[in-house]
């Protein structure tokens, strides 16, 4: 049968590389845009002081680009080395978005990347700021493709079962583009990569602030990350909340599980804001629900009704017993795929085909399962409900924390409030280094809540994530995941020490900091060094 | 949707789409594997070595990728190719990944500490980043050619028999080699007209006349090799270029000798190979007379004309099984449906120009001689 340990290394190596990868995108896609606007500026105004500031920002995204790029590459060809099954299952559709994406969006980072770096004396301003532009262009539109592969793997449109290929194949393209899935996911991410580089570009000017240090560009990346952080964090909530929103149609069971929602309740269902859910007794005590709110969230009304795990999986019962008839069809066009009693008893039941394929994780053929082990694969549907609750309620929470934070930000920053030495002002600059990695934590948790969320589902609905693996050794997937790490390990801690040197070198140029110190009287005053 | 275009015009396409990936990422990136493999010897002081870094610095990033697309492509339009391929040379693809992964980071983080030794560190990985991966490519479609020890089952899962050790043979290696010598004879020939003349100038002559003279070698020794070797493969009984990707439905078998018969029934197709020897040896005079345009030129015709051969040679065979010739994947047996391949060659049509053309515009404006001088003088140098 299924050999769990391969299936589970498999997972954790996948996890550990797109973990690993996502530390360095959510600021390329975020300080793209950042530098952008900078450069903007400089363009608009032509004053030095905004290539400075440009320049050096542009310096640290370098040392993080190149990591992303460096493990992205890992993941062009994972699904292939270690997802083969789920490759040649799902590759007529899945493999569209990731080739375009080399297409349109690698290609046009990749390129001018290098002109955004080497071309400042090569080129005019507005056909740098053209360069840089592309290099944000391309790395967002990486993002939209990318998710609109993930999209499809939480919400499988426009596609079908050929039992002549043993394959899901494509039906509709539009309809996968437009996955409205595939959308909300889209926003929802680069709006956390906007905030993740808004929190750290405030969080290293607040820094340089604190310390006196570069002041004049401190106080202007300041300006621009509280501005752009306070846009993000509200883009980010409120397209989260219509990824919730778009979870009710396809996704009931993550929504039921990240609630911990064990049983319908009546409409509208009230939010929990506490509890202590637990898979074995299937229930969760201590809850502290407020009323109402999901309901409102996730269906838009006052009636409509949010499924709980229960039922869902009384319904998934069904479904498996459907697709037990669509696997004796598929089997039966194996042997004579000009038998037309099998074709039509397919045709009838091909939507659930995947639901029978549960069941190989407890008996070779699904035709031979028994009742216990139907019941036991309905139940296999339900993801691990407390960590999905948790890693939700952290999520969002430190999503809510972002909008309070940086609307104060944008408060400072409008009344000019750079060089404060007392109080809140100084308490809150502290608290802006203090809090640098949290967007980054906030983003993982996004990851695994997505992902452990599909569980069972490598696509959901449609390929168990057993099924999907490769027939690898556990030798093979051990050296590989002790070599990713020792390689990742290095290459962080390599990293880290980079970008702070950076940070404590400070920007280049300090003709201009002087000249713009000198002539800065508006309410600013340079702090003593720490 | 019904595609305009039949499904086996699409099939034979997207087969020469993928070749003409896999060509450009050996023509655009395959200099800079051959300038990392060569750094550590051509360049001996920092300044030499930061020079040679420099002359693919700024451009090395976009010509990557070609590979990323070719992994992409692959997948989207030979899905079967793909599944099979990569997780058949598991251990082979961490080696070429983790090689890889060492260039960006290398490129970018050499320069930025004055310490001679973090810096050799940086040169042995970049030189690692060059030459493991110009190797195992070679190895792997070394193997491609022999047929590579994997079977499908009836849910056309595959199942690989081999090991990472048993991937070196010596026909293999011999193909490891010969694509070491083509991307050095490359990666010598961009150095010839990206740097200044000079000592390292001279340097990277020598080494790509060595490398053209190694590349007509192994290329004649490997060509006897596949026809005296037996190797070949062959598609029997009723062929239905229109039918569905499913290896089942089709009937192969290992047929010694087949490699060759492409050329007998297709005499035009012994283009690629007078190429694979023609190129390296316009190189060769270019780099002697000291004509570098028409050096790289000939090492890109050299290039074209290697891969091309590979490709030619085993038409229409992709991945032939050498345990069960049934399961081996064909142009007929292994593409995506009629209408992905429709959707992905439109979608290829209009990006693909549009990136020549940024990429001819990114390159024209980094036109010219890296200098010793500039090393020294330009702060945005890596």
């Amino acid at each position: 049968m299924v050999d769990m340990a391969v299936i589970e290394l498999s997972r954790l190596q996948f996890a550990l590389t797109a973990l690993y990868h996502f530390l360095f995108v959510p600021l390329t896609l975020g300080l793209s845009f950042m530098l952008v606007i900078m450069e903007s500026i400089y363009v608009m105004t032509g004053r030095p002081i905004w290539r400075t500031v440009t320049r050096f920002w542009a310096k640290l995204f370098g040392i993080n680009f190149v990591l992303g790029v460096a493990t992205g590459l890992t993941m062009e060809f994972e699904f292939g080395t270690n997802w083969s099954y789920f490759s040649h299952y799902v590759g007529d559709i899945f493999g569209t978005p990731l080739a375009i994406e080399g297409l349109m969006a690698f290609f046009l980072e990749a390129t001018f990347v290098g002109l955004m770096f080497f071309g400042w004396d090569k080129l005019s301003k507005r056909q740098h700021l053209f360069t840089t532009f592309m290099v944000a262009l391309g790395s967002n539109l990486s993002a939209l493709w990318i998710l609109i592969a993930n999209g499809w793997m939480q919400h499988p449109v426009g596609s079908r079962f050929n039992p002549d290929t043993m394959r899901m194949e494509v039906t509709d393209f539009m309809a996968v583009l437009f996955n409205p899935v595939a959308q909300a996911k889209f926003v929802h991410t680069v709006s956390a990569g906007y905030v993740t580089a808004s929190v750290f570009v405030l969080g290293v000017s607040a820094w340089y602030l604190l310390k006196g240090k570069w002041v004049a560009v401190a106080k202007r990346s300041f300006t621009v990350a509280a501005a752009f952080g306070l846009a993000s964090s509200l883009s980010v909530v409120v397209l989260g909340d219509e990824s919730g929103y778009a979870l009710t149609d396809n996704q009931k069971m993550k929504l039921a599980s990240l609630e911990a929602m064990w049983h319908t309740e009546p409409a509208p269902a009230g939010i929990a804001i506490f509890g202590i859910p637990s898979l074995e007794g299937r229930d969760t005590r201590y809850e502290i629900k407020i009323p109402y709110v999901l309901g409102l969230i996730s269906t838009r009304s006052l009636t409509g009704q949010v499924e709980g795990i229960t039922e869902l999986v009384a319904k998934a019962q069904g479904r498996i017993e459907n697709g037990i008839q669509a696997y004796d069809a598929v089997e039966k066009l194996k042997v004579n795929r000009t038998d037309m009693v099998a074709r039509e008893q397919f045709e009838r039941h091909k939507l659930d085909l995947g639901y029978a394929m549960l069941l190989k994780r407890f008996v070779a053929d699904p035709r031979n399962a028994t009742p216990d082990q139907v019941v036991q694969a309905a139940w296999s549907t339900v993801p691990n409900v407390p960590v999905m609750f948790w890693v939700f309620r952290v999520m969002a929470g430190l999503g809510f924390f972002f909008i309070a934070f940086f609307g104060a930000a944008f408060y400072m920053a409008s009344i000019r409030r750079f060089g404060c030495v007392n109080g809140f002002c100084r308490l809150f600059m502290r608290a802006a280094v203090w809090i640098i990695p949290l967007p980054w934590l906030a983003a993982e948790f996004g990851w695994v809540l997505a992902e452990i969320g599909r569980q069972p589902w490598a696509i959901e609905g449609v390929l168990p994530t057993f099924l999907g693996a490769s027939s690898l050794t556990v030798g093979q997937l051990w050296t590989t995941i002790i070599g990713f790490t020792l390689l990742y390990g290095t290459l962080a801690m390599i990293e880290v020490r980079l970008m702070l040197a950076a940070i404590r070198k400070g920007p280049l140029d300090h003709e201009n900091e002087q000249s713009d110190a000198a002539v800065a009287g508006h309410g600013y005053t340079p702090l003593p060094a720490e | 949707m019904v595609p305009p275009i039949d499904y086996e015009t699409l099939r034979l396409i997207w087969w020469a789409l993928m070749g003409l990936l896999l060509i450009g990422f050996a023509l655009t990136d395959g200099f800079d594997l051959g300038v990392a493999a060569l750094l550590p010897f051509v360049a001996k002081t920092d300044a030499e070595r930061r020079m040679v870094i420099n002359s693919i610095g700024a451009t090395w990033e976009g010509n990557q990728v070609w590979f990323i697309l070719g992994g992409g492509a692959i997948f989207a339009a030979w899905p079967f190719v793909y599944a099979v391929s990569f997780s058949g040379f598991y251990l082979a693809m961490f080696l070429v990944l983790a090689a890889l992964i060492l260039r960006p980071v290398g490129f970018k983080y050499r320069s930025k500490r004055p310490d001679a030794a973090w810096r050799s560190r940086w040169d042995w990985a970049l030189f690692v980043g060059g030459f493991v991966p110009a190797l195992v490519f070679g190895v792997a479609v070394g193997n491609v050619l022999t047929g590579i020890p994997f079977r499908l089952d009836g849910d056309l899962r595959s199942f690989y028999e081999g090991s990472l050790l048993g991937l070196f043979h010596p026909f293999s290696l011999l193909a490891g080699l010969l694509s070491v010598a083509m991307l050095v004879l490359h990666g010598a020939s961009w150095l010839a007209i990206k740097i200044e003349r000079g000592t390292v100038h001279d340097r990277a002559r020598r080494f790509g006349q060595i490398a053209a003279i190694l590349s007509i070698l192994l290329f004649a020794i490997g060509g006897l090799m596949v026809a005296r070797g037996g190797m070949g493969f062959r598609m029997t009984g009723v062929v239905d270029p229109m039918g569905p990707s499913n290896p089942h439905l089709m009937t192969m078998i290992a047929a010694p000798g087949a490699w060759m018969s492409n050329y007998t029934l297709h005499p035009w197709m012994l283009v690629a190979p007078v190429l694979g020897f023609a190129g390296p040896l316009i190189a060769l005079a270019g780099i002697r007379t000291g004509r570098e345009a028409l050096a790289f030129g000939g090492s890109s015709l050299g290039t074209l004309g290697i891969i091309a051969t590979v490709g030619l040679s085993m038409f229409p065979f992709i991945l032939p099984s050498s345990i069960d010739p049934a399961s081996s994947l064909t142009v007929w047996n292994a593409s995506s449906s009629h209408l992905t391949l429709f959707v992905m060659l439109l979608v290829t049509l209009v990006f693909l120009p549009v990136v020549l053309l940024y990429s001819a515009w990114v390159y024209k404006v980094l036109f010219g001689r890296i200098t010793l001088k500039d090393v020294g003088t330009n702060p945005d140098f890596y």
